[in-house]
């Protein structure tokens, strides 16, 4: 906050990037750190207290919310962002699948989604329906009902089941 | 059909499900939405906002907070250098509160500091000396109640009467229904940022509906001619309504113009909440009356709009509730009456669907109680009284479109039904909750149908610019109408396609430097900018058939996507013939000329017309007043399908929106202050509360007049999906849920 004595340095790896934050307020979330002092936009901020899952990045392979974390708190941990999801101008399947379908309307809740729905798949690479619906049950979509979207999930699993036979 | 049987298009041109162009950088998340914007030597905005529903302010002090580290301006009313007064429709209300707040979340004070939690610890630090008085909250005292603002509380009195007042039909039922305020709760907040330019203007970059009408505001509100205040659309995280209003607007441009800074701002979901307009609660009594036959007779009403304490479009929403408050069906003796007034309650707007929301969920209702006096099936008793062409409004104004009003139903109703109830864990009311076994379940099926003005009304002068500019055989497009996620974008890469033979368009940015396309609301942009961008493209074609001609002395004709020559001798397509040429074509487009109700409320108010019906199957644990939703099932008439897949994606949103108004959506109001202004309390629909939606039938029945023969699509999914619901839920219990959004206790007692 411009205050010497709130100041502090500490270290984040993000996208196996290493970046040192310096004269930052303690005080701020892993998603304003991600978004204003990085420059990674991707991750959203819908309502900054956990119901939305448009924030969604994983830390150290596990889910979360960033605006949830302390980016201080962060230090030492792997985060992976919805930047890190294309393999450069590669989309993942998963995108591909979004576009495809028409899961993307305005596009607000759709990296949080991705996140979301990549970590899924890796637990679970043939879902039911009723296992995606509650999937991805914590990330609010307003424009599209969700239907699309669970169909880019089954349209996913159905590529790679053909890819991998 | 789902889009797995049908196969992934990869055609284009008009009528293909053509991909999103902007679907691969939002996939990726570099697409640019307003609050991912920044600036080198950027400023964070915050506004401080009134916590009294109404209050005289006797003193602001913020000598505290302006002296506190970082932080840059504060600002007040006496600091806005133009007219301190704003408004969509009409101008009435302050930029910043002077002399009185009126709702709970009236912007007092705007501060720029280096640090958003800076700037609100500042905003918390300034010292506002009110004196507190007693709030106006009810809509039905306020017609009478001391006024709240000098313009009175009526903002809108309007009365329709429509054949004779006399009339009476021997089947009569009467109600008093309540629709609750819904918020739009797009995901992406209020967002923006301004620069201050060298030539004493600014530049606002924001998320909005309609750029040029936020341009107008701002300029007036800044003292600065029109051309020194530019609008860039940023991108939009959702609108549905709630950004058709200025919110931020000219708060960023102050603050930017006052520091010479950069300022960027980005409401929390709190102040998201505050900081848009809603839709409209409403308090409606019906009395419907038809004869042995199933006719309807004659429907009077009420309806009361609780407007909170600024007009917004309150006038134009009360238009819509009252116009079509009887549905889409033959109603030969009408009358009226709606009220919009102010309150001390937050202010109401513009929300998808408009007006015909409220009424229809209470008409429909009306519908279903007159099907059961008069002993007839729900479907049965609306196909009789359903509308057709060359029927007559209760405006008076007859429907010379298309109105499949039967079609729809008919379609709706042949549709299969759903498996009858299930036991398994997630198929129950409460889901894994395990609360409920299938013997406590009751199934319920319910039907509605709507109808939807497209565009505006009552004798705007509704256009949009478009230009179609060619460079070398690339086609550049500019409009500038907004994209919120509608698939606008997609729709222009399709029509330059379909008439120009040419992929990949470049849409260039969307700005106030070309005249406006109005707003991104009433179901109007196919129509009106697309309309506009086909005409454009339609001008670069014939120009360059006047060039060709004239080149090869003999005339051209136009075949399909080839120009041929009269003789039959030349013919080359129209994408090969403008490669090396430049072309530049600027068209404004109209739709016919509507007029102004009179005082009756009899007019050719209304462009256009859709109609939609939808089908709700419902699982109700009574006991516990769980409700689980099964399967909706709609059919809609859409003129011409352009995208199927953006078609179904608007369609289901917007059920799952009707969804949340008839089971979850409710902002609570507690003399004046919304106690769920938060994603924790304000329950929206997740993917566990969205049943599966079929569509039963599109009906395609070209619309003389518009574009392509489309009708906008956007707004009927949310208006009938919401009666249809609350019919089932009747069905099931037998209880009277005269308001939405239904709770448990409405169920259980």
């Amino acid at each position: 906050m411009g205050n010497a004595q709130e100041s502090n340095q500490y270290e984040l790896t993000v996208n196996d990037s290493r970046y040192v934050i310096s004269g930052a307020w303690l005080g701020e979330s892993l998603l304003y750190v991600l978004r204003e002092r990085l420059g990674l936009y991707g991750s959203k901020n819908a309502c900054e207290q956990g119901e939305c899952g448009s924030c969604s990045v994983m830390m150290d392979d596990v889910l979360v919310c960033s605006c949830l974390v302390l980016a201080a708190n962060a230090e030492g941990r792997e985060i992976k962002t919805i930047e890190s999801v294309a393999d450069g101008s590669q989309l993942s399947d998963v995108q591909e699948a979004f576009i495809d379908t028409g899961a993307i309307q305005c596009g607000f809740c759709t990296p949080g989604l991705l996140v979301t729905i990549h970590d899924f798949l890796a637990s679970n690479p043939e879902p039911e329906e009723s296992e995606i619906k509650e999937a991805i049950s914590g990330n609010l979509c307003r424009c599209t009902g969700y239907g699309r979207i669970v169909e880019a999930v089954q349209l996913v699993s159905i590529r790679r089941s053909e890819r991998d036979t | 059909m789902s889009l797995l049987e049908e196969g992934i298009a990869s055609a284009a041109g008009v009528g293909v499900s053509a991909t999103r162009p902007d679907g691969k950088e939002k996939a990726r998340g570099d697409f640019l939405f307003s609050n991912d914007l920044s600036s080198e030597d950027m400023l964070w905005g915050q506004t401080l906002r009134s916590p009294y529903p109404s209050a005289k302010i006797r003193k602001i002090d913020f000598s505290q907070a302006l002296a506190m580290d970082g932080v840059h301006a504060i600002l007040t009313a006496d600091d806005v250098p133009g007219e301190n007064i704003f408004g969509l429709e009409h101008p009435d209300q302050p930029v910043l509160a002077f002399d009185l707040v009126r709702y709970v979340g009236e912007p007092v004070a705007i501060v720029a500091a280096n640090h958003p939690e800076v700037a609100k610890k500042a905003a918390d630090a300034i010292y506002v000396d009110y004196e507190e008085l007693d709030p106006l909250v009810n809509s039905q005292k306020a017609i009478k109640a001391a006024p709240i603002h000098p313009e009175g509380n009526i903002i809108r009195h309007l009365v329709i009467k429509h054949g004779d007042p006399d009339a009476i039909g021997n089947i009569i039922v009467e109600g008093e229904y309540e629709v609750g305020m819904q918020d739009q709760a797009f995901l992406g907040t209020e967002s923006g940022i301004a620069f201050p330019s060298a030539d004493g203007g600014v530049d606002l970059h924001i998320s909005t509906q309609w750029l040029h009408s936020d341009k107008d505001q701002v300029a007036s509100a800044l003292n600065l001619p029109d051309d020194l205040v530019r609008v860039t659309l940023a991108g939009v995280g959702g609108a549905f309504g709630g950004r058709e209003d200025v919110s931020m607007h000219v708060h960023l441009c102050m603050l930017a113009m006052h520091t010479g800074r950069p300022v960027k701002m980005v409401y929390d979901r709190n102040e998201s909440f505050l900081g848009h307009v809603h839709r409209h609660p409403a308090k409606i009594w019906f009395r419907h009356s038809a004869d042995e036959s199933g006719l309807l007779v004659k429907v009077e009403a009420k309806v009361v709009l609780d407007g909170g304490a600024y007009a917004s479009t309150t006038s134009a929403v009360l238009a819509n509730a009252c116009c079509f408050s009887v549905g889409p069906y033959r109603v030969p003796n009408a009358v009226i009456e709606g009220w919009g007034v102010r309150t001390n309650n937050p202010p109401c707007g513009a929300m998808r669907g408009f007006g015909n929301v409220q009424t229809c969920f209470a008409a429909e209702a009306q519908m279903d109680k007159l099907a059961k006096a008069l002993s007839l099936d729900p479907v049965e008793f609306r196909l009789l009284n359903a509308l057709e062409t060359g029927d007559t409004l209760i405006t008076g104004q007859e429907i010379t479109g298309t109105a499949p009003v039967k079609e729809v139903l008919t379609s709706l109703a042949e549709y299969p039904l759903p498996e009858p109830i299930k036991s398994g864990l997630l198929d129950l009311p409460g889901g894994t909750g395990r609360t409920t076994d299938k013997s406590h379940v009751k199934r319920g099926v319910g039907y509605a149908a709507s109808i939807k003005n497209l565009m505006f009304s009552e004798g705007f002068d509704d256009f949009s610019e478009a230009r179609c500019i060619i460079s070398d055989g690339e086609v550049l497009i500019k409009s500038a109408c907004v994209e919120v996620g509608q698939g606008f974008v997609t729709l222009v890469g399709q029509i330059v396609e379909e008439t120009l033979g040419i992929t990949d368009a470049t849409i260039l940015p969307v700005d106030t430097s070309i005249g406006s396309a109005g707003s991104t609301s009433a179901s109007r942009q196919t129509w009106m900018s697309g309309g506009a961008v086909l005409k454009a493209c339609e001008a670069v074609v014939n120009a360059l058939i006047i060039d060709l001609s004239s080149e090869n002395g003999v005339a051209y004709d136009k075949s399909g996507l080839n120009l041929v020559s009269k003789d039959g001798s030349h013919s080359i397509d129209i994408a090969t013939a403008l490669q090396g040429r430049n072309y530049d074509e600027h068209v404004t487009h109209r739709h016919k000329r509507t007029f102004p109700l009179d005082h009756n409320g009899q007019g050719n108010a209304h462009v256009s017309f859709a109609f939609a019906a939808h089908r709700a199957v419902v699982d109700v644990d009574e006991e516990l007043g769980l409700v689980r939703v099964v399967e909706i099932a709609t059919s809609q008439d859409v003129g011409r399908v352009l995208n199927p897949v953006q078609a179904r994606g608007q369609i289901e949103g917007g059920i799952a929106q009707g969804l949340g108004l008839a089971l979850l959506e409710d902002l609570v109001l507690n003399n004046g202050k919304i106690l769920n202004a938060n994603f924790t309390d304000y329950l929206l629909p997740t993917s566990m509360d969205i049943p599966p939606i079929k569509i039963a039938s599109l009906i395609e029945q070209s619309e003389p007049g518009a574009p392509f023969g489309a009708k906008g699509i956007g707004e009927p999914p949310v208006i009938s999906s919401t009666p249809a619901i609350i019919s089932a839920v009747r069905n099931a219990t037998g209880k009277k849920l005269n308001r939405v959004p239904i709770k448990p206790e409405d169920l259980v007692f």
